[in-house]
């Protein structure tokens, strides 16, 4: 099975924007890899007929389709590191 | 026992509804334990005091005037601050949400609240709840009350810690793989996690959403269950909460063992327990058989993948739920960092811990493309079967018994730079999680001087079985009436 490089959680960290120091990428190459061994002793098990479990309660759940008041705009941004007119602001995208 | 701090919730809301006792008393004699000894274990991260004594003024005001108060009236508790108060700092352990201020209630709370409780403050945690000792808290490091070299376990250590130092008689925690269960075992104290769906996670950061439960931390059965019975119910802000029926928990708790069956799973306990805790365990189990329970062995096979099982579930769905703090909507912003990806980027690299990073890269590897079928899909098809030894041991048996830890409490910092000794921790917590079935744990004996729990796990929305069950255990012992010495 897979074994982690510091390739590989470079990459993963790139997909979870996690900025990394090199020495934590070396740790935690290391420590997954460790992980990952200990986590392959399902790979033995037969599960070709089992269904994945995502969920405890896997039944559907509705509610009426009524609209309702939602967080007022001014609480919803109240807690943003920074907002101006009622939007959160954030450095340039481009 | 003597002061206003040794009284159990039950208790002080009775005296408190009756006139006997002022509910200011009450929280003023636990705001001034928590000042007094906090300084020492740590529990809280921060203590609502004004607001608290507010709380319990408008209760003694209502008593006063013969105005109806509820179940709790009176009762302080202490919240894990993992639950959003409106107004007041939510952390979750984490310098990501320093200074967050929620613009909601967690439903949990407001349940209490809304029966009269005393909220003290919020307690300390593992960051976002991952972790076994509360170690990994980006504040500070809660010792346990029984010996404060070694850890109060984790995630829910402040919480636990708090019940056991006699800071607040009842506290909330919240169970992802033993978060409850654990700390309360070796803070010598009981901790429940309830059925999955049983609990409203509204206003709960997540951290496993298939995973995750809220539930009560106690110094005995009926306080729990008390508890339990309030926080119970269909909340339309939590499409998983479960509209079930809430049965009489309270009164479940004297029902006593008579004819009930208890699964022992000998083979999967064979290998790592301390002999201790087995044997604290074994005395337990003889003390229900002659309480009128008796032993069935069943095989639960699937047990031992369940720690590969959950560490590749739980981080693989913390790796989705943490996405959302990258320093737009609330807490930190890396404010140096010029364009968006890289705020993001170095936000989350300043915010977050090394264990909460560990988790997101490993939860982010497990769903990432080529790895994704041969982990995390292979994990759900194993919690299938884990499940499935669940039910196939519940046609046997009531409540499977097992120890909640295979040791007491270690030392702050033995397994700190070990994860996956730490996460071995909970092997034998985190089965209940996977399946959705509740769990509890009960003070069953002591090794060395540091407590031990007993775990009882029950069928789905079965918890008054674990509770008559722990009750049956706390009226044959005194266990639970042993306090540790600060």
């Amino acid at each position: 099975m897979a074994r982690v490089t510091v390739e590989t959680v470079e990459h993963v960290a790139k997909l979870a924007s996690l900025s990394l120091t090199s020495e934590e990428k070396e740790t935690f190459a290391r420590q997954l890899d460790e992980i990952l061994t200990y986590a392959e002793s399902i790979q033995a098990l037969p599960t070709d007929d089992v269904e994945p479990m995502s969920h405890a309660r896997t039944s559907e759940i509705f509610r009426p389709d009524v609209p309702h008041q939602s967080l007022p705009r001014d609480a919803a941004v109240a807690a943003a590191p920074d907002a101006a007119d009622g939007l959160f602001r954030v450095p340039k995208i481009l | 026992m003597s002061a206003l701090y040794d009284l159990g919730a039950a208790e002080i809301a009775e005296k408190v509804t009756r006139g006997e006792l002022k509910a200011m008393d009450v929280a003023r004699a636990h705001l001034d334990r928590i000042d007094s000894v906090d300084g020492k274990v740590g529990a809280f991260l921060s203590v609502f005091a004004e607001r608290a004594l507010e709380q319990a003024r408008t209760v003694d005001a209502d008593v006063a005037a013969g105005r109806p108060v509820g179940r709790l009236a009176g009762v302080p508790v202490a919240v894990k601050d993992v639950l959003d108060i409106e107004g007041l700092p939510t952390t979750c352990g984490s310098r990501i949400l320093e200074g967050y201020r929620p613009p909601f209630t967690a439903t949990a709370v407001r349940r209490l609240e809304s029966a009269g409780a005393v909220i003290l403050g919020k307690t300390n945690m593992d960051e976002f709840a991952m972790g076994s000792s509360t170690e990994n808290s980006g504040y500070k490091k809660t010792r346990n009350p029984w010996d404060l070299e070694r850890v109060p376990g984790g995630s829910s250590g402040g919480s636990a810690a708090a019940v056991a130092a006699r800071l607040a008689p009842i506290a909330l925690g919240t169970d992802t793989g033993g978060s409850i269960r654990q700390p309360a075992a070796l803070c010598g104290i009981l901790g429940l996690k309830p059925t999955y769906g049983r609990v409203s996670r509204y206003g709960l950061v997540a951290f496993a959403s298939s995973l995750d439960q809220v539930g009560p931390l106690a110094r005995n059965t009926r306080d729990a269950a008390l508890v339990l019975s309030l926080l119970c119910g269909k909340d339309p802000h939590d499409a998983t909460s479960a509209d079930e029926d809430v049965p009489d928990f309270v009164g479940a708790v004297g029902r006593g063992v008579d004819g009930l069956r208890v699964g022992v799973p000998w083979s999967f306990l064979e290998k790592g327990v301390q002999p201790a805790v087995l044997e604290a365990y074994r005395t337990a189990l003889l003390t229900l058989e002659k309480a009128g329970a008796s032993l069935v062995e069943i095989s639960l096979p699937h047990f031992p993948h369940a720690i590969a099982t959950y560490y590749i579930v739980a981080t693989a769905e913390a790796s989705s739920n943490l996405a959302r703090f990258d320093g737009v909507r609330y807490g930190l912003r890396a404010r140096e960092a010029g364009e968006l990806r890289a705020m993001y980027g170095e936000t989350r690299d300043a915010g977050f811990g090394p264990e909460v990073k560990r988790r997101i890269i490993l939860g982010t590897f497990v769903l990432s493309s080529g790895y994704h079928d041969a982990y995390y899909v292979k994990a759900q098809k194993v919690r299938t079967l884990i499940r499935a030894d669940f039910e196939k041991a519940f046609t046997h048996c009531d409540v499977v018994a097992t120890p909640t830890t295979t040791a007491p409490a270690f030392r702050v910092g033995e397994k700190a730079n070990d994860p996956l000794q730490m996460y071995l921790e909970d092997i034998f917590t985190v089965p209940a999680n996977l399946a959705g079935v509740p769990g509890l744990s009960v003070p069953c004996g002591f090794a060395s001087g540091l407590p031990v729990g007993l775990q009882l796990l029950g069928r789905p929305f079965d918890e008054a079985t674990l509770l008559r069950t722990a009750a049956a255990l706390e009226d044959a012992t005194d266990h639970h009436r042993q306090t540790a010495a600060l």
